[in-house]
Parts: C-alpha cells; structure tokens; sequence
C-alpha cells in the first residue's frame, strides 16, 4: 500500500465559542485530532484605549484601566495610578495604602474564582462555577459599597483612593474571609483529586522554565513553571513588605500546576485580606495635595480656594512633569505594566499598557503543537485570558 | 554597583547614552548596534535580562527621527529592569529580536500594526488588532481619534457594512490648559528675540 499525503484540516475555532473565554478566533491547522498549527486571530474587542487615553487628561483616562481586564478591575488602576503618582512624585498615605492593598486582593480572589471555576467547566465540572459566582456576587458587593459600582470601580485615583471605607465594612469583609475557607475547601474537594479533572489537565499545555521565561510569561503562570517570582515580594510597592504571607511555586509546569498554584493564591491573599483587617491605621486616605486629588464636598460649600481646586482639578487636571515610566503591579493575572510618558501637558502624550494575558495568549501556537483539540481548551482555560486586556 | 555602571564598565557594544530616569535605567542605542546591544544584555552576567516586557513606540510627527522605539527589559535573576530606547526616522526598518526572545513575536506585530514600523527579520509580519483589511496605523499622532471606518448591520442586504464616519457634530477638543501658561511663553519669546 502507497502512503497517500492527507492535507491538513483547517477549523475555525470561535469567535463566538464558550471556551474561547470571549472574542477568540482561532484558525488551527489538524492532523486528524492533532493540532500541527494555532494561529490566534486577536483584536475583535479593540477599543482603541491607548488611542484614547491620549487624548483625555490624566484622572479622565482611568475608568479605561477598569475596562481592560474586567474580572479584577481596581489592579488595573492601581498600576495606572502608581504610574502617575510616580510622575509626579507624590506620596499615598498609609491608610490610602492599605485600603489599596485590600482591594487588589479582594480583586485577585475575584479574579482567581472567575478562572478557576471557568476552567472547569472548559473541562467538564459544572458546579464549581455556580458556588463560585455566588462567591463573586459577595465580593462584587464590597467593590459597590465602597466606590458604587460593581463593576467598574474607577475608585483608586492617582494620590490615594476616591474616598473613605464605609462604617462597618472592615467588619462585613472579616465575616466574609471567615467563611471563604470553607469554599475553597468545597472546590477543592471537587476538582483537585477528581480524575476526570486531572486526566483533563495534567501533563497539559507543559512549560519548562526557559521557556516560561522567553514566552513572557508572568504572575501564576510563571511561578506554576518552579519561578519563585512576584513583584509583591521582589519589587514591593504598597505596604506588602510589610505583610505576611509565602508566593505558592508548582512543579511541572502543566495546567494542573497552574490551576494549584491560583488554588493556594487564594489562601494567601486571604490571608493578607486578614492582616490588613487587623492593621488598617487611621488616618487620611488619600494626599493632601490638592493640586491632585480633589477637595472634600463639605469643604466646597464653604472655601472659595477649594471650589476653585475641585473645578481646576477636573478640567483642566494637573501636569506631570516631562518624564517617562514603566509601573507595573503583580495583577492576578501577572505583570500588568504601564509605559507613560508625559509632556508636560495635562495629557498623557504616550501610554502603553502591558497585559500579561497578551503574552499568554501568543504563546498559544507554541504550547497546543501536538496535543489534541480538547486539549487546546484546557490550555486556554488555564492561560486565565481576557479579551479586554488583549485587544485594548 | 549599579546597573547603570555596571552596564558602562563591561559593555563593549556602541550605544549613545545611558541614564537614569527616575529610579529606572534607559540606554539609548542606534538601530545598527540595537541588535548587539540587546544580545549583550541578555547574556552578560552583570545582566541576565532574561524577560522581554513590552515593545512600543512614541510618535513625534515633527521630529527628524519621528518614531522613538522602546525596549522594556526584566531579569527575574538579578531582579532588574532596564529599557532600550532607539530613535528611527519613518522610513526606517528596526531589526526583529523575535530570535532572542518569543515574546517579541507578537509585540512586533503589534509595533507592526499600530505604528508602521517595519520589522526586519520577523517570520510572520501580520497586523495584529485592527480589522481584516484595514487601512493606517491608528497610532500614528495623525490618525483621527474617531477613524474613517465604521460598521453597521444593514437589514435590507442583512448584512454588516462599512461606511464612511459620519459625526452628527465634529470631534471637539476643548483647551483647558491654564491661560496663565501663556505669559511665559511671552516672556521667553522676548528674551529669544
């Protein structure tokens, strides 16, 4: 019998598609069931918000941050706001900091509940994403009672936060954490040892360390590759240096890796929600310059000096001078940075944001060469992709 | 040591200056010795910038060497950062370091799309955000902020088309910069005369 040369198939994999984990096309190239070829087709939410943000002062430009990776929105800003306060050499006060440090957590469970419980459904588990979105829901309420919206908080601003916690909500959030080991327990008692999930996920979507490290690779996806590697350790900013608690490393480097280390992530950023809790000073939450942040309501009906700040403030904003930076956060996902370059002028003349699932997402070709096409579900299922802060 | 100094004693390779910019380290570099510069870096020891972060660019339209391109490097090792800055003019091409590091694979074809730099060198030099077929470099400082393209769904053909924009009222920029600026300019303007 003659060997016969059969083409390779070519399918099309989304846009429109529950594992894509949004607006993903992707064009793959098959050898039956094995994919030889993955060649993402990106950009189909781009909103043009670098474009945009070059064109709005300093303070109008936040909300974008909030838009880009919409699972964790206040890490977004964080990085924003720390490239601005950079710029222009202030400092946050203690309790604005801890504040912040409470929310980029409280944003990481959220995002960590989010791709966990997703990735498994990718997988076949259905229950985890109905327990975990009830978890969300709690959370999400937090984000409203502090800055009134769920969603898009727009909440940490350039010298501080947008305003004081509420009464009682330190009380509420320790309740809460209270309560959250018993979830992460349920979930892992679902899926950890679950032999459908591992025969999914292990020895998936492998990445040594080199190659973490060439791939861009950042946050739980690098460390779940043996990197002990967070910039909340290695370049604290914010009071984490003052804070307890240990960076989970995996092993293998495969998407059941991945998933344990989010897994353990949770468990300290519980444990960190607990010691800000505890530690919280009082004080002013954000700086007293009131060349950048805005004056008290109360104070507007009577100070004609604080009317004119409020009304300078939010037209024609403040003016860093000329400088450039790089900031970057430990966001959930990974190194979320910020390139801003000022001009002097009270715009931004260039602003580059650096997504770490950007970076996961062009190495999808690299990672799903050779496994099988339900493989390459899992592989985006434990990438932790979202299309807001891809396209931009 | 410093990484400023450390860079200044062992590198051999050209490069124009090196400073620091508010805590962070910045070397600029011509585009001959780009290549060799970012080798060095990976390599030397003092270095080991093992991570590339991001690959952008700044638009200055009246400059003589319009675009400025920027490197931003990470070594997980000796937990430093550093940047490479290297100024083209427009028609210039930058060479692709896609071999060095993966992840510059998609940040040149970023670079690629958004800017119209082209890079020399890359296997696979597609725009990378912007629609299929699209026209321009939106970046760009004299791309419209509003774009010439915009798609509807028309249900006569029940389809979407492209239309030209449209905009019930122009695109309004107001200047809010403080009035008080002015005088200075004055001022210098005098003492330029």
């Amino acid at each position: 019998m003659t060997d016969t040369k059969i083409k390779p198939i070519t399918m099309n994999f989304g846009p429109q598609h529950p594992a894509a984990h949004g607006v993903l096309r992707l064009v793959m190239e098959m050898d039956g069931e094995i994919i030889t070829r993955a060649d993402p087709h990106i950009g189909l939410l781009h909103r043009g918000t670098e474009k945009l943000i070059e064109n709005k002062t300093y303070v109008q430009a936040l909300p974008y941050f909030d838009r880009l990776d919409y699972v964790s929105p206040m890490n977004q800003e964080h990085a924003y706001a720390l490239a601005i306060e950079k710029l222009l050499n202030v400092n946050v006060p203690l309790r604005g900091q801890y504040i912040r440090v409470l929310f980029c957590e409280i944003g990481r469970i959220l995002n960590h509940i989010l791709n966990i419980t997703t990735f498994a459904i990718d997988v076949g588990a259905m229950t985890p994403l109905l327990w975990g979105f009830e978890e969300r829901e709690k959370l999400m309420e937090f984000y409203e009672r502090v800055s009134g919206a769920r969603l898009h908080a727009s909440y940490i601003r350039p010298g501080g936060v947008h305003q004081d916690l509420p009464d009682g909500l330190l009380e509420d959030i320790g309740l809460w954490a209270d309560q959250f080991h018993g979830f992460i327990d349920d979930v892992e008692t679902l899926l950890t040892e679950n032999r459908i999930f591992k025969q999914r996920t292990v020895g998936i979507g492998k990445v040594s360390r080199d190659e973490a490290l060439s791939l861009g690779f950042s946050g739980p996806c690098l460390r779940a590759s043996g990197v002990k590697w967070d910039l909340r350790k290695s370049q604290p900013y914010e009071v984490y240096d003052k804070l307890d608690f240990d960076i989970p490393v995996g092993k293998t480097g495969d998407c059941y890796a991945r998933y344990l280390v989010r897994m353990e992530e949770m468990r300290q950023s519980l444990k960190l929600i607990k010691q800000v809790i505890n530690e919280i000073p009082n004080g002013d939450y954000i700086t007293e310059d009131k060349k950048i942040a805005p004056p008290k309501r109360s104070e507007m009906k009577g100070s004609m000096e604080a009317l004119i700040h409020h009304f300078k403030l939010y037209t024609e904003g403040f003016r860093p001078p000329k400088g450039r930076t790089y900031t970057c956060v430990e966001a959930p996902k990974g190194e979320f940075g910020v390139i801003l370059e000022s001009d002097g002028s009270n715009k931004p003349y260039r602003c580059k944001i650096r997504a770490p699932g950007f970076y996961f997402l062009s190495s999808l070709d690299y990672m799903s060469k050779g496994h099988m096409l339900a493989d390459s579900v899992a592989i985006i299922g434990s990438l932790d992709i979202v299309f807001g802060e891809i396209d931009r | 040591m410093s990484l400023s100094s450390q860079i200044k004693e062992y590198c051999k390779v050209k490069y124009s200056s090196i400073k620091v910019v508010l805590d962070q380290v910045e070397i600029s570099v011509e585009k001959d010795n780009l290549l060799k510069l970012i080798q060095f870096l990976k390599d030397d020891p003092s270095c080991l910038f093992d991570q590339l972060s991001d690959i952008t660019a700044v638009d200055y339209p009246n400059k003589k060497d319009r675009f400025l391109i920027i490197y931003q490097f990470l070594s997980i090792t000796n937990n430093q950062r550093v940047r490479v800055l290297c100024s083209i003019n427009a028609n210039d091409v930058i060479p692709s370091i896609s071999k060095l590091y993966f992840s510059a694979l998609w940040a040149e074809r970023e670079l690629w799309d958004m800017f119209g730099v082209y890079v020399d060198g890359h296997p696979d030099l597609r725009r990378l955000l912007t629609d299929y077929g699209f026209q321009g470099h939106p970046l760009r400082k004299d791309f419209p902020l509003t774009g010439f393209d915009e798609v509807s769904y028309e249900s006569e053909s029940r389809r979407v088309v492209y239309n030209k924009v449209k905009l019930a009222q122009d695109y309004r920029d107001f200047d809010f910069n403080s009035p008080w600026g002015v005088v200075d300019k004055i001022k210098d303007k005098k003492n330029n005369d």
